[in-house]
C-alpha cells in the first residue's frame, strides 16, 4: 500500500478528533481527543521516516497530556450554554475559513510535488555531514554543527518559557501562603 | 497534494478553535492543534519518494534518504511547542484563581 493513502488516512482520523476534541463537553473526554491528534502526529512522522520526531513527538504527547489533565480536570468546567449569537458567529467563521481555504488552492498547486521535495541545501548536508561533523545521525550534526546558533537561539527560548512558568505558579503560592497566614 | 490539504485542513480547525471557542483550555487545545499541523506541514514537504530515514549505516545510499534539514528544525519546535503550552496553562491557572471561571466573557477586569 503506498504511504500517501496511509498517510491520508491518519489524517481524516485527526481531524474527526480535533473537530471532536473541540465540541466534546467534557474535558476529559476533550484532552483524550487531543491525544489521539498528537499520537497521530507521531505515527504519520513513522511513516514518513522520521524516528527522531516520532519518540520526541511522542513523549511531548505524554507530557502534555499529564499536564493539562493535572491541571483542568478537577476544575470546574464552563457549561457552554447555546445562544443564537454563538451559531452566526460559528457560520461566520466556518465561511470565512472556507473562503481562505478556496483561496489558497492555487498556493499547493505551486509546491512541489509531495514526495519529490527541492534538496538543494539538504543535498550538501547529506554528502558531506558525515565527513565535516563525524555523526552518524544527519539530523543530530544539522543541530548540533551546522545550526547550532539556531539550537542555542531556541533553548533561550524555551528557557525562557519555563522561567516564566515558575514565575507566575511562584506568585500564586505566595498569594495562597499569604492568605492563609491573614486567616 | 491531498496530503498538504488536509494538513491545512487541520490547521483552519485550529483556528477555527481559537475564534470561535470561548473556554480557555479549549482556545490552549486549538494553538495545540495549529502546532501540530505546523510541524507536520513542513515534514511533508521533506518526504521523498521510496526513501530512508537519514542516518547512516552500511548498506544505506546517501542519495535516497530524506531531507534532514526540515526534521532538525521540528525537532527543536515540537520541545518549545512543550514550554509555551506549560506556560499557557499556568496562566489560565492563574486566572481560574482570580476569577473563578475559564470563560473569556466573564473575565473583564484586567487589572492587577
Amino acid at each position: 500500500m503506498p504511504i500517501e493513502i496511509w498517510l491520508i488516512f491518519i489524517l481524516c482520523v485527526m481531524i474527526i478528533a480535533s473537530i471532536a476534541a473541540l465540541e466534546i463537553k467534557d474535558i476529559l473526554s476533550s484532552i483524550i481527543a487531543i491525544g489521539v491528534v498528537g499520537l497521530g502526529v507521531s505515527l504519520s512522522f513513522l511513516f514518513l521516516q522520521a524516528p527522531d520526531l516520532a519518540v520526541v513527538q511522542f513523549l511531548f504527547e505524554i507530557f502534555a497530556l499529564i499536564i493539562l489533565v493535572r491541571a483542568f480536570v478537577k476544575k470546574e468546567f464552563h457549561q457552554h450554554e447555546e445562544t443564537k449569537n454563538n451559531l452566526l458567529i460559528s457560520i461566520v467563521t466556518i465561511v470565512v475559513l472556507g473562503l481562505l481555504f478556496l483561496l489558497s488552492l492555487p498556493v499547493f498547486q505551486n509546491l512541489p510535488v509531495f514526495g519529490q521535495p527541492l534538496m538543494t541545501v539538504s543535498e550538501y548536508y547529506l554528502f558531506h555531514g558525515a565527513l565535516q561533523t563525524g555523526a552518524a545521525n544527519l539530523v543530530a550534526a544539522i543541530i548540533l554543527d551546522y545550526r547550532a546558533y539556531d539550537t542555542l537561539g531556541e533553548v533561550t527560548v524555551l528557557f525562557t518559557a519555563i522561567i516564566g512558568t515558575l514565575s507566575i505558579l511562584k506568585i500564586r503560592s505566595k498569594e495562597k501562603n499569604r492568605e492563609t497566614s491573614n486567616e | 497534494m491531498i496530503v498538504y490539504l488536509l494538513c491545512f485542513i487541520l490547521f483552519l480547525v485550529g483556528i477555527y478553535g481559537i475564534l470561535t471557542k470561548r473556554d480557555l483550555i479549549k482556545i490552549i487545545l486549538s494553538i495545540g492543534i495549529m502546532g501540530y499541523a505546523a510541524n507536520l506541514m513542513l515534514i511533508l514537504f521533506a518526504y521523498r519518494n521510496n526513501s530512508i530515514y537519514p542516518i547512516l549505516s552500511e548498506g544505506k545510499a546517501v542519495s535516497q534518504m530524506v531531507d534532514p534539514l526540515p526534521q532538525a528544525l521540528v525537532l527543536t519546535s515540537i520541545v518549545i511547542e512543550l514550554g509555551t503550552t506549560a506556560m499557557l496553562v499556568a496562566l489560565a491557572l492563574r486566572l481560574y484563581e482570580k476569577y473563578k471561571t475559564f470563560d473569556i466573557t466573564k473575565i473583564r477586569r484586567l487589572k492587577g
